[in-house]
């Protein structure tokens, strides 16, 4: 048996694993945040997407916007913005139906900034752009079907 | 490192917007070179923003986002002087900080 893991994972038994991990070096704090939300990024379905991100179940909601073209002539930079209207909006996430991995962007909203986020992002074919928003504890989502002429991933 | 971002911050009523343009590969480990090896994913994981030391904004990206990657935002609370400060990590761990007065 490898005594040194017992060790670790008996001393990170208790409330914060992450947190003795750190303190003992083993693990830098940029490690151990990624380590938190890379499943979020491997996940290959809505659903699990959802689960990974902490949320059950997203009503479809009419506050959020999606601002992205109808046909997008460059799969590799198609500009996404999403606003929310819900109040208490805590974080969105963008997510491209069809790519490999859903999740493309989270982004974590603080009291005092605006729910409105854009970027670009990569589309490998025509698909649904979703938006996942955190509002007040619970899930909404909304999507948009983009049209792409020349795919961004490979090539 | 890598090169620096373009940042505007530009105070519009009791809003101030920001535009990031950050300088970076973006490859999603999906794509495969000349001789059929894939080529490694190598992309920007983190973003955060702060205003005076306050964070405004935090994300998680994954290789999805495009090459060269734009963001906008808008927060409320800030004035004309601010000093607005984006960092960005990406999965080899590479940093790269831009300040840049709010106008």
């Amino acid at each position: 048996m490898n005594h040194r893991r017992r060790k670790a994972l008996q001393t990170g038994a208790g409330l914060g694993t992450l947190g003795a991990l750190i303190a003992a070096g083993l693990i830098s704090p940029g490690d151990a945040l990624a380590q938190d939300w890379k499943a979020a990024f491997e996940t290959r379905s809505l659903q699990d997407t959802l689960k990974a991100l902490g949320g059950t179940t997203a009503a479809e909601s009419k506050d959020i916007t999606i601002t992205a073209p109808d046909i997008a002539e460059n799969g590799a930079v198609v500009p996404v913005a999403v606003a929310s209207a819900i109040p208490k909006t805590e974080s969105i996430a963008i997510l491209i139906d069809k790519n490999p991995n859903l999740l493309a962007a989270s982004f974590m909203i603080p009291a005092g900034t605006d729910p409105n986020v854009g970027t670009r992002v990569k589309m490998g074919q025509t698909s649904n752009v979703v938006a996942l928003v955190k509002a007040d504890g619970k899930y909404f989502m909304a999507s948009k079907e983009v049209k792409v002429t020349l795919g961004g991933c490979g090539g | 490192m890598a090169d620096p971002m373009k940042i505007r911050a530009t105070l519009q009523g009791d809003t101030v917007e920001v535009r990031v343009l950050m300088q970076h590969e973006m490859e999603t480990g999906q794509r495969k070179d000349a001789a059929g090896k894939t080529i490694p994913a190598w992309h920007i994981q983190q973003v955060t923003a702060t205003n005076n030391g306050k964070p405004v904004l935090s994300a998680q990206w994954g290789p999805a986002v495009s090459k060269n990657p734009f963001l906008s935002f808008k927060f409320k609370g800030g004035a004309k002087g601010d000093k607005v400060q984006i960092t960005w990590t990406d999965n080899k761990g590479e940093k790269r900080t831009d300040e840049v007065v709010v106008s």
